[in-house]
């Protein structure tokens, strides 16, 4: 079988829907909401370099250069927030981001 | 030789910010005690760019192989912007001084988002808008964290930050589309390549992207139904924070949302004013009614936020330069009413509490503090758009593109949401006027803030005169014309 680009946007389309629920139906861990940011992005970064390369057109590769240096950043400035907040509440707990509500 | 960057001097604003801000950072590392002074530093560095801002013209400009744009309405955006940045780094010395937890990256992280909302107000490709978004949402997740050593504080850090970057990754999946499906990333390419599609009409996947991205940017701007952030990150962040993230954020985002629809996606109005007219309905709606039960007041102003972003958005709809025009007017008046309202909470203050934020705080404030009261309810007023003060103008602009436009049943809800939210506005006059008084507030001492308050104050009275906002509304129309020729 032929693996063409619409093999490539329906790996990209599941691991987005994967990121996205991971986000909505984890209610453990903090970090696992982190993981699923990247995979949103990776998701991102599939479908564009499947469309670069169909088209034959270099631009989807920038910007997915770009996307991983801002992914990266993105990354780290998650983690700082999510020390602070631990060293403040001593968990990292879904369910014990509570404080605000209404 | 040709030139590497024709045309670069469009961008010496946020060339000249972005060196600023390396050169803050250097200042406040190597001096000690050096937050006033890198604070005024930047107050100074954010005035020479709102100079070079300005000297770079309206006329449309594109630099950067046609990745960064200026014309008259990124003119005008950028101003509104820088205006408050500016503000922001003032109200906020004040603050953190009787707070006691002076740092000087408070006013370098702001620049830095401003930088980020100069590009993208500016942007004119599908990654400068990334980029731009992306340079403004790192620098504000970390002030909103700022006070790291509280729980709500860092707690509306990390709300916002999960969903932020979430919605960053629902607009990165829409631009994917979008590029896979049009063929590029560059909007002009992009209105195009639209327009010559001809009868078939746009692909689906392009319609699919536009509306992920419209759903990304709809973050941005708090629009209902991705507003949920809102209120908890106004909540917990500090105010000079909370002052911040009610403005120029929203400016930013409203300018890249009309650029995005306007530009590149005129041609399929169609498939998106009906998102658009939904998003404006439910945040007005939800505006009005959310705000109703709120006890404190940062909530109460996210809420109020909410819904004053579905009336800006009234004058997308209308799809005209007029309507833009009532988006930029908008804009400019939600600036002016916004940070004095802030001025005010900041000077909510008690001896042994130190900030307060309870509504209720403020009863009976006409008599312990008058003029604050009285402020107060001037700012009040013109949020909820009573006549003669400019909020009334505000929504006078946006309405009225869209009764042009034959949309009467939306201008109807419009005017309705706006007399259900005046209930809570008036609640708190009424709180401060005629309820016991509370504890007295420690007097304001402030210079800068009680010049900000009074010059707000003053220029909402003054708006109904033609010849204060008659050089407004014209260089408001002047630049609409430029994204918009009809």
């Amino acid at each position: 079988m032929e693996i063409g680009i619409e093999h490539y946007l329906t790996v990209a389309a599941m691991l987005f829907t994967l990121g996205v629920f991971g986000i909505f139906l984890n209610r453990k861990n903090v970090i696992i909401i982190l993981l699923s940011i990247e995979l949103i992005l990776l998701s991102v970064n599939i479908n564009l370099v499947a469309f670069s390369s169909y088209m034959g057109d270099m631009v989807g590769q920038i910007f997915t250069m770009l996307i991983l240096t801002v992914a990266a950043a993105e990354a780290s400035i998650g983690l700082a927030i999510l020390v602070v907040y631990f060293r403040n509440r001593g968990s990292i707990a879904v369910e014990d981001i509570n404080l605000m509500k209404g | 030789m040709t030139e590497l960057f024709p045309n670069i001097n469009i961008a010496y604003g946020e060339i000249f910010l972005s060196f600023g801000a390396l050169m803050l950072l250097m200042i406040g590392v190597f001096k000690n005690n050096s937050v006033n002074l890198v604070s005024w530093i930047a107050v100074g560095l954010i005035a020479v760019t709102l100079f070079l801002t300005v000297a770079a013209g309206s006329e449309q400009t594109y630099t950067f192989s046609n990745l960064f744009v200026a014309d008259g309405f990124t003119r005008f955006m950028k101003v509104l912007v820088l205006l408050a940045a500016a503000l922001a780094v003032i109200m906020s010395r004040e603050f953190f001084r009787l707070e006691g937890d002076e740092r000087f990256e408070f006013p370098i992280l702001l620049v830095l988002a401003t930088v980020g909302m100069m590009v993208m107000v500016s942007a004119n490709d599908l990654m400068s808008l990334y980029m731009g978004i992306e340079l403004q949402s790192l620098s504000l997740y970390v002030l909103a964290a700022f006070k790291r050593d509280s729980e709500r504080s860092t707690e509306a850090g990390l709300k916002y930050f999960v969903l932020g970057a979430l919605s960053s990754g629902i607009l990165l999946y829409g631009c994917s589309l979008i590029y896979g499906f049009i063929g590029s990333t560059n909007f002009s390419s992009i209105a195009v390549a639209l327009s010559n599609m001809g009868e078939s009409g746009p692909p689906i996947g392009a319609i699919v992207g536009l509306v992920f991205v419209l759903s990304g940017l709809a973050f941005k701007i708090s629009a209902v139904p991705f507003h949920m952030w809102t209120p908890d990150v106004y909540e917990g962040s500090q105010t000079p924070v909370t002052a911040f993230f009610a403005v120029a954020p929203k400016v930013a985002a409203l300018a890249l949302l009309s650029r995005t629809l306007y530009v590149p996606f005129g041609e399929m109005s169609g498939s998106w004013s009906q998102v658009v007219i939904f998003m404006s309905v439910a945040s007005m709606l939800l505006g009005s009614f959310a705000a109703i039960m709120q006890t404190n007041i940062k909530r109460l102003m996210a809420y109020s936020s909410i819904g004053h972003v579905g009336f800006a958005l009234l004058g997308l709809i209308a799809g005209n330069a007029e309507g833009l025009r009532g988006v930029m007017v908008y804009m400019f008046i939600y600036l002016i009413m916004n940070v004095g309202m802030f001025v005010c909470i900041m000077s909510m203050r008690r001896k042994e509490d130190g900030m307060v934020e309870d509504i209720k705080e403020l009863s009976g404030l006409s008599k312990n503090h008058p003029i604050m009261a009285a402020f107060i309810s001037i700012f009040m007023f013109s949020l909820a758009g009573v006549p003669p003060l400019a909020g009334f103008f505000a929504k006078w602009y946006v309405i009225i593109p869209i009764v042009n436009a034959g949309y009467f049943s939306l201008a109807v809800v419009a005017v309705l949401a706006s007399v259900i939210g005046a209930y809570y506005y008036i609640r708190i006059v009424k709180v401060m006027y005629f309820d016991e008084p509370a504890e007295e507030f420690v007097p304001q001492k402030s210079k800068p803030m009680k010049i900000i308050a009074t010059l707000l104050a003053i220029l909402v009275l003054a708006f109904i005169i033609p010849q204060i906002s008659g050089p407004v509304i014209e260089s408001a129309s002047s630049a609409a014309l430029t994204l918009r020729q009809n």
